[in-house]
């Protein structure tokens, strides 16, 4: 007897902020503007996908002090954007990167509750924390979080916010005209004290659609990956390939069982960059040229000096490595980056990337694009579309979170190519069965 | 098209009317509040009437009377905003318990799915129910001081990119010209907040601002206020030089002026209205004459706040706006594409282009 097949479920991540997104191409359009997000979101629900994604990041980049200028710079508001996103779509899911760092879950609750009502059920929460007192200069209370505690404060904001949503029955709102009871007596009563928040009051928003929205989590450390496990409905992660792929899977979904839970409550979706073409070696030309797009020779330095720590303004993008090693600490160099506290051993990478560069003969931009945001998928649609199911079936993932390099067409040639294979292979929806994300994602109503 | 030589119109939403027993009447619809297509309803019909620009009452607790549940604000006219496209849209923020930074992303970026038409209303707060909410400080605070502050906030971090700051220069590789971009360095006695903003400058530069009089005064485009009768006009109006000033009226609208008042006294036997703004109950040619009466005496311009929705918005839109464009004094169409052209106002320049 055969395993059943799994269906696949896909998202699409708007390329903003992004060292992917290439705003040189002449195809590229606003990233502000309303109308690129409806053209991506519009073609995201025609391919019958499961949500659109934001992230977010609440500070302008900087590196050496000053304003990183070579990516693209700026974004819209997230719950701004999705609400409206609301109107122009039916079906898609709106996922949205919240900070739970600089927020109180009193109103966050209120705008994901909120949300929900006015997609009808569709919102989605990727909840991210930061500790930064960089991020913390533009907010309130400044960085006021000490780094070992932000996954405590996190876990407790979210477990909050729930407490705020489930304050509702879905039956509290009586409305009834002849009594003059508009709610259920006590119906919004909430009390919280702990040392992170001390509230209590009645929530303003009967229950959602939904209950509460979808839970995303992007954790990779040992805490990360844990709280994702006790609590999110869906991981995002960076592990993509099939052998890194399955080990995270198993990984994840095999500490579900602690919780109470069980392995179809936690999808897993890698983020996932791609590349069409007719053929696969149209494919991989095309990739090329969107590879030297991405990393100019100023980029090249930049990207080096993330891993160096160090002002590299002086080398030539063509020249090789520096022959001295990365400057060990605090990152000071480069601020307001997630992707800063990815080299968690600059000295050993350094190490491997000089070995590459002399083996290979790279100069310093040639071994960026070499070591740098590879597309995940390069190759003809029919290859592409066996890739993503083939990683599927076998257990590296749940499906993708697709990122386009363009905006506001790059989903189009996926849309129109690759979505058709996999629907007859029997592995995505020809349309939507169910009005609400949770539905989507064959997820339970809490 | 002129705007005609009247008053300014626009409407306050809230619930199901501003009288805490509207919803009890046989005509509301109380349970739709909670969803998307009650508000795009509502705020079609004032568009259809060409209306300056409605807002969108807020509040950080569960309201205690009326309609007992409420939608964030800002996200309901941003829902509402790619399906309207010439009326103005004000969602009510609450200064007190709010981050500037993130509030003044979001209207900024209401002004970008609205293309030009955003704004805000900013209010504070002295409700105990609502900081317990939030479980941060104490209620004791210089509110008013407060919001002056976060609305110099807001302002700044609208203006902390020049319109031209994008540049996408391939040829040196930089997306954005950084000198463009501006910190905004703002030290104050509640908070500090250094900029620039993540989101570029809003279509109109700087959305319109508004308040309650009381609140910001110095700070705002246009200010709310509350006169009992016509000889109080004056002294109010002077007082705020500078700035457009409505007043607020609560209106039940019906054919006769009998059938009006006896609907509002029907209500008034269910729940008491308590009303800072002078209660209007009478026909829609009664109202345009006090209105034009008001308008002569100083105001720019009125929001109304319906008693009861749709009952009394439709008195203003069906009944109202036709008995103003019979005397020349409100528009057919709409004159300008943004909020502030709407008022007549300027795109402001940037304060950090020298």
């Amino acid at each position: 007897m055969t395993k059943p097949l799994k269906q696949i479920h896909l998202a699409a991540h708007f390329p903003g902020v992004n060292n992917t997104t290439v705003w040189s191409d002449p195809e590229a359009g606003s990233h502000i503007e309303f109308s690129s997000f409806v053209k991506l979101a519009q073609t995201a629900e025609r391919a019958k996908f499961d949500f659109f994604f934001l992230a977010e990041g609440l500070r302008l980049r900087e590196q050496g002090g000053v304003i990183y200028d070579l990516d693209v710079v700026g974004r819209p508001d997230t719950f701004t954007v999705l609400a409206a996103l609301a109107a122009v779509t039916s079906k898609l899911g709106l996922a949205g990167t919240i900070n739970s760092t600089f927020n109180e879950p009193f109103e966050v609750a209120r705008q994901f509750a909120s949300l929900d009502h006015l997609s009808e059920g569709r919102a989605a929460w990727n909840v991210v924390t930061s500790w930064d007192a960089f991020t913390g200069e533009n907010f309130r209370r400044g960085g006021f979080l000490p780094q070992d505690q932000r996954y405590s404060r996190a876990e407790t904001f979210m477990r909050t916010a729930w407490e705020l949503f489930d304050s509702w029955r879905a039956d509290d709102v009586l409305a009834d005209k002849a009594s003059g009871q508009f709610i259920r007596d006590g119906a919004g009563r909430f009390e919280h004290h702990d040392s992170h928040f001390d509230i209590s009051g009645q929530f303003p928003v009967p229950r959602s659609p939904q209950g509460r929205p979808v839970i995303i989590q992007a954790g990779d450390s040992e805490e990360g990956r844990e709280f994702a496990a006790a609590t999110a409905d869906a991981i995002f992660t960076r592990h993509g390939t099939l052998e890194a792929g399955q080990a995270f899977y198993s990984d994840v979904k095999g500490r579900l069982a602690k919780y109470g839970r069980s392995g179809h409550q936690l999808i897993v979706l890698p983020a996932a960059t791609f590349v069409l073409g007719d053929t696969d070696a149209e494919a991989h030309e095309r990739a090329d040229v969107v590879r030297r797009q991405q990393v100019s020779g100023a980029t090249a330095i930049r990207s080096l000096e993330q891993l160096w720590n160090a002002d590299l303004s002086g080398f030539d993008p063509d020249g090789p490595l520096p022959s001295f090693d990365p400057v060990i600490g605090e990152n000071t160099i480069s601020k307001g980056r997630a992707s800063d506290r990815m080299y968690r051993d600059p000295l050993a990478t350094a190490r491997q990337w000089r070995e590459l560069a002399e083996a290979k003969n790279l100069s310093i931009r040639d071994l960026v694009i070499e070591v740098t945001g590879r597309q995940n998928f390069i190759g003809s649609p029919a290859t592409v579309a066996e890739r993503i199911n083939h990683l599927v079936q076998n257990d590296a993932s749940d499906g993708f979170i697709l990122v386009p390099h363009v905006t506001p067409g790059g989903l189009d040639e996926f849309a129109d190519q690759v979505v058709p294979l996999l629907q007859e292979r029997g592995v995505f929806r020809t349309d939507y069965t169910g009005p609400t994300l949770r539905h989507h994602l064959a997820l339970d109503t809490p | 098209m002129t705007r005609g030589t009247g008053p300014r119109l626009a409407v306050a939403l809230d619930g199901v009317g501003w009288h805490p027993a509207a919803w009890r009447a046989e005509e509301t619809r109380p349970a739709e509040v909670f969803g998307a297509g009650y508000w795009l309803d509502l705020v079609r019909e004032a568009e259809a009437a060409t209306l300056d620009f409605v807002t969108f009452r807020d509040s950080l607790a569960l309201p205690s009377d009326g309609v007992r549940g409420r939608l964030d604000a800002v996200l309901v006219a941003a829902r509402v905003a790619p399906l309207t496209s010439g009326i103005g849209l004000v969602p009510e923020i609450v200064a007190t318990h709010t981050e500037p930074f993130h509030l003044s992303k979001a209207i900024a970026t209401l002004d970008y799915v609205s293309t030009g038409r955003g704004g805000v209303q900013v209010s504070v707060s002295s409700d105990a129910l609502e900081y317990r909410n939030f479980g941060r400080r104490s209620v004791d605070e210089d509110t008013a001081g407060e919001a002056a502050d976060y609305i110099e906030v807001l302002r700044r971090l609208w203006d902390s990119w020049e319109d031209d700051a994008e540049i996408r220069d391939v040829a040196t590789g930089r997306f954005v010209d950084r000198e463009k971009l501006h910190y905004i360095d703002f030290e104050g006695r509640f908070f500090s907040v250094r900029g620039p903003s993540i989101t570029p400058r809003p279509p109109q530069g700087q959305p319109l601002v508004t308040a309650l009089s009381g609140v910001a005064d110095s700070s705002v485009d246009v200010v709310y206020v509350t006169p009992q009768s016509r000889d109080e006009i004056g002294p109010l109006v002077e007082a705020q030089h500078g700035r457009q000033v409505f007043a607020d009226l609560v209106v039940f609208l019906d054919s006769t002026s009998r059938t009006a008042a006896d609907r509002r006294a029907r209500l008034d036997s269910l729940a008491l209205l308590e009303s800072d703004a002078l209660v209007f109950a009478g026909t829609a040619e009664e109202l345009a004459e006090l209105l034009l009466a008001w308008h002569v005496a100083g105001l720019d311009g009125f929001r109304l706040r319906p008693a009861s929705l749709p009952h009394d918005l439709h008195g203003i839109t069906r009944g109202l706006v036709p008995e103003l464009r019979s005397r020349g004094a409100f528009r057919t169409s709409y004159e300008a594409s943004t909020l502030r052209g709407l008022l007549g106002l300027g795109r402001p320049a940037n304060r950090y282009v020298v």
